[in-house]
């Protein structure tokens, strides 16, 4: 009925849009919040077909990576990351638990702030995604053949890992700067608060990425004790730099809110890295002792390793004096976005009233000229009006994030007037605005970031949902809305549900990435230690109190699925091949009383379920992923005997033994 | 309800077009066409579908009258990660039916074609139809190569006697 109710009331809308445009000669101006009678069309995508762009949204508090196809806004994947995900067994096999080890242990819980997607070239090349993890300092690396997280690295010297996974514009590298400042990880970290000044410190990492991905942290600059807060590669002409924005360059460690707000101007601090490298070559840096972990997938051995290292290299920007320049920028600033040609840094002051536009070639020449407003903890601080290219003035309250259309416009998010504002590069001027529902925080363009963008669709994450789904409790799910911009009006199209809180997000045309995509792991490739390549490899293997049931999964069969002679006080591994080679033919596998979690196999895969019974009995196991007609049929039992009992170690698969009298 | 607002929009854009010549019809018009094409259902009716070659990328298979051990021998490797969970050596039905006697009551190129093709012949087949209401599970695609093709059916001639 309300559906009826709201289809009226669209269509009413439609009417006066209708009559709007009879006046107007055809041409509608400006429709204001209606969603006008085309959006539901534009944004359809028929049953059994494609969409046209992969959306990467990051998942905030949930810690995963969410996956949507556009412009239908459609769920295609959550890719787990930085949290445990019980429904692809992220963080419970034996296989996947070293991808979540940090210096601190096992963390299952993060909070992942920002996507990006690989570059080459300055476009987006369609090999990994990069994630943050923003309470325990780390980045990961997704490979997009697999959808999988393939790499993380923790970060030392790091606090709120938020101005990161940014990287440049060939992937040489993804950057990471901390928004807290605190103590060096290998300085005396037990000293009073109110000594910011003088004890806690502000690290950018800069973490290197090879050929196949391996990443490794190249280097680290040391600087004054501010909160980095977002960063951008240069392109272009600028690539060899990079921006980062920071506030509290008051240096306060209470209130925040007040006391990080009282000076007109922070910073967007300018890095030469490719200067940096220079000093990194003739040795400049300090080999600092530290503890981090880095953790890599084997994707032939199915498994992940955890290594934890203990060095860093570190450039100290205040005496290394032509790394780092600071550019004044009102009032503490948040996105900080480099426009597709290179030459235009946009600084979003989230409490200032303008958006101040800064020029690569004026930056060189004021720093060339040492035209210097003095220092800021030691490092040169450029005149505001010498790296200025101008202000867009009134633009909106509260200007957050900018993404590009590649036609010479920029998008600016703005949260507290929660509203998008298209302008002009060049001339700074505001060519159109467009209400969002409700505070909306980043935004995405297609390759909006890139040297390449693709302006068909723009998407605005928004902080506040209230009334725009059905209400479910205290807490709704984050709205997305997706805008067609493709031509000079913003037209909003749809409205999506988006998982945990999502922050920044990207997006590729569907082409660049998805006919890498693997459908199965080839069986014969397969170098699990405990692969079964076929039924006549499963055994059960006894090793003291350890036992290893080396098992395959075919529809709809396990190999074994009788085992006897466990006992009380075992481990049982249950090591399970999935012997399928067909796309989208996972198992699954459970064993009553787990307290670990099940597992999900995909095809040609092998995993492992570490199972310690607590009581004697008879335990099912049994398969989770509906696999065919007989997926019901597809399960087993587990004999387990008291601690030290005689029962003989026995497995077997359709071995009907003589019904036993007792 | 989608689908009626759609249409009544559809209907309205059409409303413009008609009146205005406006191109917010021309979107709408692209959607709806594309809606339609390449969802190729019309498989139910199959004329040209071969019993004795089945379908598949194999038109002739020439086999020798005597085995080729080699290929046997690797062909055996493949049938035991890759079919024996469902398939005995014996006339005696696992999940699949017994492979004793199935290189005498099928041509090589049907063999070939149906196990690196199944899904396809399962729909076609009168035969493959039949046996799947026995089994009810449909032999999955198991991403064999030419090479693994041919040396499996060699295995199965050796299973059937071919020395």
């Amino acid at each position: 009925m309300n559906q009826m109710k709201n289809l009226i009331k669209n269509l009413g809308l439609f009417s006066a849009a209708l009559a709007l445009t009879a006046l107007n000669g055809c041409k509608p101006k400006d429709i204001g919040n209606a969603v006008s009678a085309d959006a539901a069309a534009k944004a359809y995508v028929a049953p059994g077909k494609y969409d046209s762009y992969y959306n990467f949204v990051s998942g905030g508090f949930s810690g995963q990576m969410s996956v949507y196809g556009l412009p239908s806004g459609r769920l295609l994947r959550v890719i787990p990351v930085f949290s445990v995900d019980p429904e692809k067994g992220w963080g419970y096999s034996e296989e996947t638990k070293p991808m979540l080890n940090t210096s601190h242990g096992m963390v299952p819980w993060d909070d992942l702030h920002h996507t990006e997607l690989s570059q080459t070239n300055g476009e987006i090349d369609g090999r990994w995604v990069f994630g943050n993890a923003n309470n325990t300092p780390r980045v990961a690396r997704i490979d997009l053949t697999t959808f999988r997280t393939a790499e993380i690295i923790e970060l030392p010297n790091s606090a709120g890992n938020h101005s990161s996974p940014f990287i440049t514009e060939n992937t040489e590298y993804v950057v990471a700067g901390t928004r807290f400042s605190v103590p060096m990880d290998n300085a005396n970290g037990d000293v009073p608060i109110n000594t910011y000044k003088q004890n806690f410190k502000g690290t950018i990492s800069f973490i290197s990425v090879g050929k196949e991905g391996d990443m490794d942290i190249a280097f680290q600059i040391q600087c004054p004790g501010v909160n980095f807060d977002l960063s951008h590669a240069g392109k272009g002409k600028s690539h060899g730099w990079f921006f980062f924005s920071c506030y509290n360059t008051e240096q306060a460690n209470t209130l925040l809110e007040v006391n990080a707000s009282q000076k007109d101007k922070d910073f967007i601090m300018a890095v030469n890295w490719k200067k940096a490298e220079e000093y990194l070559k003739a040795g400049k840096g300090k080999k600092v002792p530290v503890k981090y972990a880095h953790n890599k997938w084997d994707e032939k051995s199915h498994t992940a390793t955890s290594t934890i290292k203990n060095e860093v290299i570190v450039l100290d920007a205040k005496e290394l004096k032509d790394i780092c320049y600071m550019i004044p920028c009102p009032k503490s600033p948040h996105g900080c976005d480099v426009d597709p040609t290179g030459e235009y840094i946009v600084g979003s002051g989230k409490l200032a009233a303008l958006i101040p536009v800064f020029s690569f070639d004026k930056l060189q020449k004021a720093i060339a000229a040492k035209d210097f407003d003095g220092e800021y903890d030691g490092i040169p601080v450029v005149k505001y009006e010498s790296a200025l290219y101008g202000e867009v003035k009134k633009p909106g309250l509260g200007p957050l994030h900018t993404e590009f259309d590649g036609k010479g416009n920029a998008y600016t998010s703005f949260f507290v007037s929660s509203e998008v504002v298209k302008w002009n590069i060049k001339d700074l001027k505001v060519l159109d605005r467009v209400s969002t529902y409700y505070s909306v925080g980043h935004l995405c363009i297609p390759g909006g970031d890139s040297k390449k963008p693709f302006g068909q669709y723009l998407i605005a994450y928004n902080k506040i949902t209230k009334d725009r789904y059905l209400p479910t409790g205290p807490e709704l799910s984050q709205s997305a809305q997706l805008f067609d911009i493709s031509g000079d009006k913003m037209q909003l199209i749809l409205d999506f549900p988006t998982i945990g809180e999502p922050h920044y997000a990207q997006a590729v045309p569907a082409e660049v990435i998805k006919d890498k995509s693997v459908k199965i792991f080839k069986i014969d490739e397969n170098k699990h230690p405990y692969a079964a390549k076929g039924e006549g490899d499963a055994k059960v293997i006894r090793e003291g109190n350890k036992v290893h049931v080396i098992m395959t999964s075919i529809r709809s069969h396990f190999a074994p699925d009788n085992i006897e002679g466990i006992r009380l006080g075992d481990e049982v591994y249950f090591h399970v091949t999935n012997l399928e080679q067909d796309w989208d033919v996972p198992h699954g596998f459970a064993v009553k009383g787990a307290s670990n979690a099940e597992l999900l196999i995909m095809p040609g895969e092998t995993t492992t379920l570490k199972w310690v019974p607590d009581r004697v009995g008879m335990f099912p196991m049994y398969c989770t992923d509906f696999c065919s007609a007989l997926h019901q049929e597809m399960q087993g039992y587990v004999r387990v005997s008291p601690a030290g009992s005689n029962v003989p170690l026995t497995f077997s698969l359709g071995t009907n033994q003589p019904a036993a009298s007792k | 309800m989608r689908k009626l607002f759609i249409i009544l929009a559809m209907s309205a854009s059409l409303a413009i077009a008609t009146g205005c010549s406006s191109n917010t019809g021309n979107n709408t018009t692209a959607t709806t066409e594309e809606t339609t094409d390449d969802l190729d259902m019309d498989e139910e009716a199959n004329p040209d579908y071969d019993p004795n070659r089945g379908e598949g990328k194999f038109t002739k298979v020439e086999v020798g009258d005597k085995l080729d051990g080699a290929m046997a021998t690797s062909g055996e490797k493949v049938f035991n990660v890759k079919c024996s969970s469902c398939h005995k050596l014996t006339e005696e039905k696992l999940v699949g039916p017994g492979w004793l006697g199935l290189t005498k009551r099928r041509t090589p190129e049907w063999i070939m074609n149906f196990i690196t093709n199944p899904d396809p012949m399962i729909d076609k087949d009168p035969e493959l139809q039949a046996q799947l209401e026995i089994c009810l599970v449909r032999m999955p695609n198991q991403n064999l190569t030419d090479d693994d093709a041919r040396h499996i059916l060699e295995f199965a001639r050796k299973n059937d006697g071919v020395q």
